[in-house]
């Protein structure tokens, strides 16, 4: 177990910057998730974690300790990558010891250690098999035995439910979960997937090209989204963001006029969140443009005088078609301001829908 | 159908089928039919005979020293070139910076480029016992000993050295090519693991080469078995006859002595050792079953 601390990690090659200034805590037996698009410097970061990068400048400590230069193999660290990297010419019993063999483990203590990991993970009837005659699953889980067996102090996850179907993503979702508050190791898990992330993880730390954008819980990072990147990378279907103009205490959006709820003036930009969206008669005017039924709920696309929205609606199926005329309105506290020019959340600031 | 597969069967096969045939058994049936005849100079039949391989068993007092030699010859190149220092120049040139592993795989590749005499006359300069050459230059400015003639007092040593500084690198690029094909994914995962280099070179590099190093080992084996330009450029089977191996003397008795039957006969049991050696090592490294299943797994 071991309480990790990144302070102004950078990693480049050459005169590309992966990582820039990343300043991180990540308490002892927690469990973070690193979330972001696909070259955002997520996986850089766990493999500095790993010791198989080594940070260009800053330092990176291990329980207060620096290990910038501490090899991979003195770090213990387990690890479970993408491609599970299980070894294909060891049977599952030999791969889930293989880390036991350089700590110098007596074979039968190391047998009995490989036996118990491969109880936690669910694989004890699986050890004289090789990888390749596992499905993705049961290579998933031995991958795990493997980085669990040696009690390392972090364990590091790298997009590990990205090759797996869906419902057996959802099963290894709870399963690691489980695993982690059994076991109480420190966890890091990279992913671009944010239902992986806000699932599983304690705090979320969502990256984009090299720094951290935003550090929280899954509600914050939904309800207080510090950039319109976060607000817009995180929740499924996406955030409607309309830009306008604030002055006065009104806020200018295409043909509306909003009330204002704090102080700001100039370029910004109006978040709202597709289900925050309510439909009644009355509010401000909409036309349904699209109906697109998603099983438990349904999307409506919306042609409104502040251009167009998406809105979530309860239910498999909906009084609406297209061509109907309706009315919308929103709470003010569910609006998210951002200023256009810097893309940070305007804290405390909120748009209300003019008064009827 | 039946009629249009049948000529595309001809279609495809039929030119490899002819190549095979005039190439490698007709010469097989050539060569079996004179060894059993007296064939010489004049390349007149007088009778069928098995006087050749009686004369092998029995007369020929060179025989056994010539297949003393190519058994040093064959295996001390193998094992020291082709095989051990093809893996480890293949291993190291993948570890270093990609534009350093490459100018050193080439460099290594050059002899094999080279024209076979080129490289042999190389060679005689190199060893040349006066002062002059260029190993005696180099012995007598570094370590102030020599000159020494390799070519008279250690000429087994000079045909494995002129014979693996070329071999290496059929090795060296086959193994190259099959690390690079190794997932980094369980380099990474070794080294989390807790493994070392040499830990990770002997748990994963070792085992995920494991079929070209047998084929390396079994194609290597053959191919030096019979071949023998370089030899023959560089000593020409001597000092008297220290470095005839095998091959080398089935040439001098079939095309230097006009012995063609005698020749033909002894080209013969070098098939059949080629043969028993292929199959031997064949089972030993357990080939067929990299001949039935792809061995590279793709996740």
């Amino acid at each position: 177990m071991a309480r990790i601390e990144l302070r102004g990690i950078r990693k480049q090659w050459g005169a590309v910057v992966a990582v820039e200034d990343m300043n991180l805590v990540i308490e002892d037996g927690e469990f973070v998730a690193i979330l972001g698009p696909s070259g955002c410097g997520k996986s850089t970061t766990l493999f500095m974690l790993a010791g198989i990068y080594m940070p260009t400048a800053g330092d990176l400590l291990f329980d207060g300790a620096r290990v910038n230069e501490v090899e991979a193999k003195d770090r213990n660290v387990g690890i479970v990558f993408q491609s599970y990297a299980l070894y294909p010419h060891m049977n599952v019993k030999r791969n889930i010891m293989f880390p036991l063999k350089f700590k110098g483990v007596p074979r039968e203590e190391a047998e009995r250690l490989a036996l118990e990991a491969a109880r936690m993970v669910r694989v004890e009837e699986l050890l004289e098999r090789m990888p390749a005659q596992l499905s993705g699953g049961q290579q998933q889980r031995v991958a795990l035995a493997r980085a669990l067996v040696k009690k390392p102090q972090l364990l590091l996850l790298d997009e590990p439910l990205s090759n797996l179907d869906a419902a057996l993503r959802l099963s290894m979702r709870s399963e690691i979960k489980r695993l982690q508050r059994e076991t109480g190791i420190t966890t890091v898990l990279v992913t671009h997937d944010q239902i992986e992330a806000t699932t599983m993880a304690d705090r979320i730390v969502v990256m984009r090209t090299g720094r951290i954008e935003q550090i929280g819980t899954a509600e914050d990072l939904y309800r207080r989204p510090d950039s319109l990147f976060v607000a817009s990378f995180i929740g499924a279907p996406p955030i409607n963001l309309v830009e306008g103009e604030a002055a006065d205490g009104r806020l200018r959006v295409g043909e509306l006029t909003l009330e204002l709820r704090g102080d700001v003036a100039g370029a910004v930009v109006l978040g709202l969140r597709p289900e925050s969206i309510a439909l009644d008669g009355a509010g401000i005017p909409a036309r349904v443009v699209d109906v697109e039924p998603m099983g438990r709920e349904t999307l409506l696309l919306l042609d409104t005088p502040m251009g167009p929205l998406r809105v979530l609606q309860g239910g498999a199926s909906v009084p609406y078609r297209e061509g109907d005329q309706l009315g919308l309105t929103f709470a003010p506290q569910d609006s998210i301001l951002f200023d256009r020019e810097t893309e940070r959340r305007l804290a405390d600031v909120h748009a209300a829908p003019p008064k009827a | 159908m039946a009629v249009r597969q049948r000529v595309n069967a001809l279609i495809f096969l039929g030119p490899a089928s002819l190549l095979l045939f005039f190439f490698f058994i007709a010469p097989v049936v050539v060569d079996l039919f004179v060894a059993f005849t007296d064939m010489g100079r004049t390349l007149k039949v007088t009778e069928f005979t098995t006087e050749n391989f009686e004369r092998m068993l029995t007369r020929d007092r060179r025989l056994s020293q010539t297949l003393a030699i190519t058994f040093v010859y064959v295996l001390s190149t193998l094992a020291v070139f082709n095989v051990t220092f093809g893996l480890i120049l293949a291993l190291v040139t993948t570890q270093v910076p990609d534009r350093i592993g490459g100018f050193f795989r080439a460099v290594w590749l050059l002899p094999r480029m080279s024209p076979s005499v080129i490289y042999a006359l190389l060679w005689a300069w190199v060893i040349d016992p006066n002062e002059r050459g260029l190993l005696n230059q180099i012995l007598m400015n570094t370590v102030g000993v020599g000159p020494i003639d390799l070519m008279n007092d250690r000429p087994m040593l000079l045909i494995v050295l002129a014979n693996g500084f070329i071999g290496a690198s059929m090795g060296m690029i086959i193994f190259t090519s099959a690390i690079r094909a190794i997932p980094q994914h369980l380099f990474y995962a070794a080294a989390a693991d807790g493994a070392g280099r040499l830990a990770i070179v002997w748990h994963i590099t070792l085992p995920a080469i494991r079929w070209p190093l047998s084929f390396i080992t079994v194609y290597q084996t053959l191919s030096l078995l019979v071949s023998f330009e370089y030899i023959w450029l560089i000593t020409d089977g001597g000092p008297f006859y220290d470095t005839t191996v095998y091959a080398l003397y089935v040439y001098k008795r079939a095309f230097e002595n006009g012995q063609y039957a005698y020749g033909a006969a002894l080209a013969l049991v070098l098939v059949a050792i080629g043969i028993a050696l292929a199959l031997l090592m064949w089972r030993f490294f357990d080939m067929k079953r990299l001949l039935q299943q792809p061995r590279i797994e793709v996740h």
